[in-house]
């Protein structure tokens, strides 16, 4: 369907007349939404641990000492949900997945993110690779609140935001392509949010 | 009547379908039911929502997700729309559009926060401001599937005037049985009423609602502070966090 027109619709030109460019559907938002299927998961940082499990079921593990010894990034990105806004110029701290990932001995071709609170969400394992994926941890130069998936959470910017799970706890590294948890109640698999991923079929 | 076979948007294709505004009614001075006629609508389970989609005359779009505030009824889509004043879409939803207006909508959407009438135990819904919409649309569908889960609803909201569904919930308290209602007044209370104006608190989750060994589905919408409020309230009761589902809307309190 072509868009049918709502006549004395007019919406708001901001986004637009800053030069702005956003992926379909979206709209500018200044502050920081919350979406969560459920409670917000207190997870304390003398007891995280990040995991990675190859597909031949080698497991890697760090702990958040290990995870702070690590050379971070400050990456500044673009995040685009699939309820609509988009937020831009975030400013993060966090691990590059490629750091993680080196020295894991690995072929598999896609991931599923596991979450502290049992969340989990699947994507391509070169998704994560080549500087497009963190494990964040501070956000505007401070630490990552609860609410944002604190005290660490992927950092996926490029793909919808529930691809970024919040509470990350492990990666498993696997040679078929399995839905999470969103995917399996009906949303894309991959979430491109340029070419408008939003729900299965898209 | 309600499609038996609705998969709940699971994995099927979602179009955009024209949706002519059938019918409006006023619950609040700035909110209003829209009931619109979406002649290929597919069905959907109580909980869901729908995209909305607004085009310009010059191309300009934008979406917007809504609440279905009633259980699936053949073509038949009904929305409640809050006015946010400086909104770009809720505006247009709440002042302009009129019966026999066509827009697009899509859906349903979310397979999650979704109440089925086949679960027998008991519930407990928590609502602040507007959050009560997919609510509503629940104890609808219980009364209509004929269900007899124990449903308990706490409904936070700034004033007597802000309710939606006020007439409805009344009438429904008294008539369907099981069904429990419970305000809470955040800046006025009616005449008479026994509590001042204050915001929700453990006391009034742990009243209102069911003990954690019941083993109750909870669900809880509202604006975000408030529902990360309640949320954290019901697992420090000891509610296991995974029958605590959650639709958050708005900016972040903080």
């Amino acid at each position: 369907m072509g868009g049918i027109v709502s006549p004395g619709f007019r919406g708001r030109r901001g986004a637009e007349g800053g030069g702005v460019k956003l992926p379909p559907g979206q709209y500018l938002t200044e502050d920081f939404p919350v979406l969560t299927a459920g409670p917000t998961p207190r997870v304390p940082t003398d007891t995280w641990e990040f995991v990675v499990v190859t597909e031949a079921g080698e497991k890697h593990r760090w702990s958040w000492a290990e995870l702070m010894a690590l050379p971070s990034e400050q990456p500044t990105v673009d995040l685009h949900c699939v309820t609509k806004w988009s937020k831009l110029g975030t400013s993060w701290q966090g691990v590059s997945l490629d750091v993680l990932l080196d020295g894991v001995d690995t072929a598999a071709d896609y991931v599923m993110v596991h979450s502290y609170g049992g969340y989990t969400t699947n994507l391509p394992f070169e998704d994560l690779r080549n500087g497009q994926a963190w494990i964040a941890y501070k956000f505007d130069g401070e630490d990552l609140h609860p609410e944002h998936g604190g005290p660490a959470r992927l950092l996926v910017p490029h793909l919808y935001l529930w691809k970024s799970a919040k509470w990350v706890r492990g990666l498993r590294l696997t040679d078929e392509d399995e839905p999470g948890f969103w995917e399996s109640a009906g949303y894309h698999d991959y979430g491109d949010p340029w070419r408008e991923q939003r729900y299965q079929g898209d | 009547m309600a499609r038996a076979a609705v998969s709940g948007g699971l994995n099927r294709r979602l179009t955009w379908h024209a949706a002519r505004l059938a019918e409006v009614v006023e619950e609040t001075p700035s909110a209003r039911t829209l009931v619109f006629d979406v002649p290929d609508w597919p069905g959907h389970l109580p909980g869901q929502h729908v995209d909305v989609r607004l085009t310009a005359e010059d191309g300009y779009s934008t979406q917007r997700s809504y609440s279905i505030a009633t259980p699936a009824d053949g073509t038949r889509v009904a929305l409640t729309v809050q006015r946010v004043d400086d909104g770009e879409v809720s505006p247009y939803l709440t002042e302009t559009l009129v019966p026999g207006d066509v827009i697009e909508l899509r859906g349903p959407v979310g397979g999650w926060f979704v109440w089925r009438a086949a679960d027998p135990a008991p519930v407990l819904l928590i609502a602040g401001g507007s959050g009560i919409v997919p609510l509503m649309a629940m104890i609808r569908a219980r009364r209509e599937a004929g269900s007899r889960a124990l449903f308990r609803l706490i409904y936070s909201v700034r004033t007597p005037e802000d309710r939606f569904y006020a007439d409805e919930l009344r009438t429904r308290a008294r008539d369907d049985m099981g069904l429990d209602v419970g305000y809470v007044y955040t800046r006025q209370a009616p005449e008479g009423w026994p509590a001042a104006p204050r915001r929700l608190s453990v006391a009034d989750v742990n009243n209102g609602g069911w003990p954690p060994d019941f083993q109750p589905s909870c669900f809880v919408c509202g604006p975000t502070a408030f529902v990360e409020t309640v949320a954290d309230i019901l697992v420090a009761l000891g509610h296991d966090p995974r029958r605590v589902k959650t639709e958050r809307f708005g900016p972040t309190g903080s």
